[in-house]
C-alpha cells in the first residue's frame, strides 16, 4: 500500500535533531508574567480581576466572552499588577492581565472529577470549556466549540494530530514519548463525545518510537488505531491531515466535521486530559526553545505567560547572534523584533536563526518553472495567484482559488527565484477575508 | 537585547536550488551534446558556439544597460539561450549567423516582450526559425568537411535505407547539437536526477509522435524506422530541452501532458507529410503559442474542492 499522504509538499532541513533527545524540563518563571486576553480565535477573555488583587496558582483570571472565546488562568501566585496592552508575538498591542510572581506557586484547590466514563457528554465539554483549552497547535479555536458540532453522532473520525511536520518542532514528539498514556487517554475521553466514531493517533513516519509506543498502548482499545504518515510538509495541515488519515477531502469554507472529522493537536488533547482527569485548567504548555543560535537546545514545560526573555535564558542564552527569531516553526511562525513577548496557548517553538534566508535572497522575474504548482498542497497556481495579489486583481484572484491558499509556505519556500508568493497570497486573502466580514 | 530582529512573512526558510543553479545546470546538461558536435564537426562548430553564447550574453547585458536595468546576465539564462541556439545551427554556417541569431533572441524574443520569465516563444527557437526564413539557404546547407549530402532524415523521407546506429551515436550530419542521441540523453538524465525536468512533457511528447509515426508512416511498427525518426533530427534536442523550456511550457501538471500530446502530433504531421524533413522547431513554437490556452483549459481544481459539500 502507498504511504499514506497528500499530492504536493516539500522536504525542508528539519533540524529536530537539535531539541529531539532533550526531555521535558519544566521552566519556573521568574519575572512578571504576562496573559494576553486574545489568545484564540474568537471574542477576547473579559478579565474577572482587578488592579491589586492577590491571585492563586490555576485561579480564572479573565472568562470566556462569548461562546467562541475562552477563559484565562493564573500559572503563579502573586499579585495583579496591571491590566494594559501589551505586545504579542504576532506584533500587535493586545490588552493583557500582568502578575507579579510572589515566587510561592500557591494553588488553588482543583475540583475532584468522577471518572470520566460516569460523566455525561454535556459535563465532559463544560469541562474542557471551563479549563480554557483552545487548539494549541496554532491556531488557537476554543476546542469546547470544536467538540459541539451541530451533529455529534454523524462524527466518524477524532483524529490526533501527531505529525508535527513543521521543522525544528519537537514539542509533541517529547510529549508522545515522555507521556503517551494522557494522549491515549484525552483521546478516549473525546472519543466519548462521540458514539459513532473511531479514533487516529496520525504520527509522521520520520517518528518510528511515538508509533511503536502508541501502538502499543493502543492494542487493547478497539476504536483507537495508529497511523503512520509519509513525512513530509505540511503533513500536519488539517486539511492535508484529514486525507491522508481518512481520504476525504474538505475546502476552504468546510469544516472538519463536515467530512466526519474533529482534528485536535496532541498537546490540547494531553489538555483534554488534565482538565477531565485531574480537573486542572490550561496552564502551560510544551516550548521547544531551538535553532543554531541557541546553546542549549530544549524542550521545556512552560507556565504560559512566562516572557520570551526567560526561555532564552533557560536554553543556556545566544551562542551566536541571532539574526532572526521565530515565535513557532520557520515555515508558518511568526518572525518577532524583540523578545519581550510573553509564552500564549498557542505557542509552540522558539526558534532563534543565525542566518535570515529571506532577506539574504532577493526575489527576481518568475521563471515559470513550476515548482510551486508541484508542490502545493491546496492544488492552486501559487505563481499566479501572487500575480493577481500584487495587482489587486480581486476577480481573478477568487477565480482561481485564490481563497484556497491555506498559506503553508511551500511555494515561496521552493521558489528558485525567491518570490514572495506565499506573502503576496496571504495579505491578499486577509483583504478578502476583511471585505467579506463588512 | 535591544537590537531589534529581522522580521518578515513566513515561511523563513527558503530552498537552496535558485534561477542561476538551475540555468547552470541546463548548461552543463548541454555540455555532452555540445562536445560530441565539436568532436563530430571539428572547428567551426566551437567558433559558432562561442560566438552565439558571446552574442546573447552581450545582447542582454548591453540592452540592460542602455535602459538602466539590472543587469540580469548572472543568472545563465542568456547562456543557455545561446547554447540552444548554436547546437541548432548547421556546423558550416558563418560566424555571423550566430551573431544575428544571438541578438534577434535575446532582443526581439526575449527582452522586448519583458525579459526572463515573459517571453511567450523559446527565444533559441524563434530566432533559428528567423534564421530558417532570412537565411534559408545558408541554414538549410548540411555539408561541411566531415558530411556531405543530405541529412538522415531527409534520406529517410525520400525512401532512402539509413544507419540507425550512426544516427543514435551522432556520426550524421546534421545541425551542431542534435545528431548524436546517447549525448543528449545523458544530458536529459542529468537534469532529471537532478529534478529540473521530468519525464511529462517528453515522455508525452514521445510516446505521441511514435505512435503518429505507427499510424501514419507508412511503415507500420518497423523497428528500425521508428528509431530512425527518434534518432535522427531535432527531436531529442527538442523534446528534452526545448519543450521542457520552463517559460514557454504549460505551468499546470494536466496542460503539461496535453502539450507533449500536441507536440508529438504536430511533429508528426510536419515530419510525415510537410514538405520538409524536420518540423520539430515549427512544432515546439506552434506549442508555445498554444500554451494560454492550454492553461485555461488544464487550470487544476483546488484541494477539496468540486466535491459535494458534506
Amino acid at each position: 500500500m502507498a504511504r499514506l499522504t497528500f499530492v504536493g509538499g516539500i522536504h525542508p532541513y528539519d533540524g529536530k535533531n537539535l531539541s529531539k533527545d532533550k526531555p521535558i524540563k519544566a521552566v519556573l518563571p521568574k519575572g512578571d508574567l504576562v496573559y494576553p486576553l486574545s489568545q484564540h480565535i474568537g471574542a477576547p477573555a473579559k478579565p474577572i480581576v482587578e488592579k491589586g488583587d492577590h491571585v492563586l496558582t490555576g485561579q480564572k483570571i479573565a472568562e470566556a466572552g462569548g461562546f467562541v472565546s475562552a477563559p484565562i488562568y493564573a500559572t503563579v501566585s502573586g499579585t495583579v499588577k496591571a491590566i494594559e496592552p501589551h505586545r504579542v508575538v504576532t506584533g500587535d498591542s493586545v490588552m493583557s492581565i500582568i502578575v507579579e510572581n510572589d515566587g510561592l506557586y500557591e494553588e488553588v484547590e482543583y475540583p475532584v472529577r468522577k471518572p470520566f466514563e460516569d460523566m455525561t457528554k454535556q459535563e465532559i465539554i463544560e469541562c474542557v470549556k471551563e479549563a480554557g483549552i483552545v487548539g494549541m497547535g496554532g491556531a488557537g479555536f476554543p476546542t469546547h466549540v470544536k467538540l459541539s458540532p451541530k451533529e455529534p453522532e454523524k462524527i466518524e473520525y477524532v483524529i490526533a494530530n501527531c505529525a508535527e511536520c513543521e521543522p525544528y518542532l519537537t514539542s509533541d514528539y517529547r510529549r508522545m514519548i515522555e507521556e503517551p498514556e494522557k494522549l491515549v487517554q484525552g483521546l478516549k475521553i473525546s472519543l466519548s463525545l462521540f458514539d459513532n466514531a473511531r479514533g487516529i493517533l496520525a504520527v509522521e513516519d520520520n517518528k518510528p518510537d511515538c508509533i511503536d509506543v502508541l501502538k502499543n498502548l493502543t492494542k487493547n482499545e478497539p476504536r483507537i488505531s495508529v497511523k503512520a504518515l509519509k513525512t513530509k510538509y505540511p503533513q500536519g495541515a488539517e486539511r492535508q491531515l484529514i486525507y491522508a488519515a481518512t481520504g476525504r477531502k474538505i475546502n476552504s469554507s468546510m469544516l472538519p466535521a463536515d467530512a466526519g472529522c474533529i482534528v485536535d493537536n496532541v498537546d490540547t488533547i494531553v489538555a483534554i486530559y488534565h482538565a477531565v482527569v485531574e480537573g486542572k485548567p490550561l496552564m502551560n504548555r510544551i516550548v521547544t526553545v531551538t535553532g543554531d543560535a541557541i546553546a542549549d537546545p530544549r524542550n521545556f514545560i512552560v507556565r504560559i505567560g512566562t516572557n520570551y526573555h526567560e526561555l532564552i535564558e533557560e536554553a543556556g542564552g545566544f551562542k551566536k547572534d541571532p539574526v532572526k527569531i521565530v515565535s513557532g516553526g520557520p515555515m508558518m511562525g511568526f518572525a518577532i523584533f524583540d523578545l519581550d513577548v510573553p509564552t500564549t496557548k498557542t505557542a509552540s517553538a522558539l526558534l532563534c536563526l543565525t542566518q535570515d534566508d529571506v532577506s539574504d535572497m532577493e526575489p527576481s522575474a518568475c521563471i515559470n518553472c513550476g515548482r510551486c504548482v508541484d508542490v502545493c498542497p491546496g492544488r492552486v497556481v501559487p505563481k499566479l495567484l501572487a500575480d493577481y495579489a500584487e495587482h489587486y486583481d480581486e476577480e481573478a484572484f477568487l477565480a482561481h482559488d485564490g481563497m484556497e491558499c491555506c498559506e503553508c509556505g511551500c511555494c515561496s519556500y521552493i521558489c528558485p527565484a525567491k518570490r514572495q508568493l506565499t506573502q503576496s497570497i496571504k495579505s491578499m486573502r486577509k483583504m478578502m477575508l476583511a471585505k467579506k466580514k463588512k | 537585547m535591544s537590537d531589534l530582529m529581522k522580521v518578515s512573512s513566513n515561511p523563513h526558510i527558503r530552498s537552496k536550488t535558485s534561477t542561476s543553479s538551475i540555468m547552470l545546470a541546463v548548461v552543463i546538461a548541454l555540455l555532452p551534446a555540445a562536445g560530441f558536435g565539436i568532436y563530430n564537426f571539428g572547428m567551426n562548430a566551437l567558433i559558432l558556439i562561442l560566438v552565439t553564447v558571446l552574442s546573447t550574453v552581450l545582447t542582454e547585458y548591453i540592452f540592460e544597460k542602455i535602459l538602466g536595468k539590472k543587469v540580469t546576465i548572472g543568472d545563465y539564462s542568456a547562456v543557455v539561450t545561446g547554447l540552444l541556439l548554436a547546437l541548432n545551427l548547421p556546423p558550416s554556417a558563418p560566424w555571423w549567423i550566430g551573431v544575428i541569431g544571438g541578438i534577434f533572441a535575446i532582443l526581439v524574443v526575449k527582452m522586448l516582450f519583458g525579459g526572463l520569465g515573459q517571453n511567450f516563444m523559446n527565444p533559441a527557437l524563434g530566432a533559428r526559425c528567423f534564421l530558417l526564413i532570412s537565411y534559408t539557404s545558408i541554414m538549410t546547407n548540411f555539408d561541411c568537411d566531415a558530411y556531405t549530402g543530405a541529412t538522415p532524415l531527409a534520406e529517410l523521407k525520400s525512401g532512402k535505407a539509413v544507419d540507425v546506429l550512426s544516427m543514435v551515436i551522432g556520426k550524421t550530419s546534421g545541425t551542431i547539437g542534435e545528431t548524436s542521441m546517447i549525448a543528449i540523453v545523458i544530458g536529459a538524465c542529468i537534469l532529471i536526477m537532478l529534478g529540473i525536468i521530468d519525464l511529462r512533457i517528453p515522455g508525452s511528447y514521445i510516446i505521441t509522435f511514435v505512435i503518429f509515426v505507427v499510424l501514419f508512416g507508412g511503415h507500420g511498427l518497423d523497428a528500425a524506422y521508428i528509431s530512425a525518426h527518434l534518432a535522427g533530427g531535432g527531436l531529442m534536442l527538442g523534446a528534452f530541452f526545448m519543450a521542457t523550456d520552463y517559460v514557454t511550457r504549460p505551468v499546470t501538471i494536466k496542460g503539461q501532458y496535453v502539450y507533449g500530446i500536441i507536440l508529438g502530433i504536430l511533429t508528426g504531421i510536419f515530419r510525415i507529410f510537410g514538405a520538409s524533413a524536420e518540423g520539430v522547431s515549427y512544432a515546439i513554437i506552434i506549442g508555445n503559442l498554444l500554451v494560454p490556452i492550454i492553461e485555461k483549459a488544464t487550470f487544476p481544481t483546488a484541494f477539496g474542492k468540486g466535491g459535494a459539500k458534506a
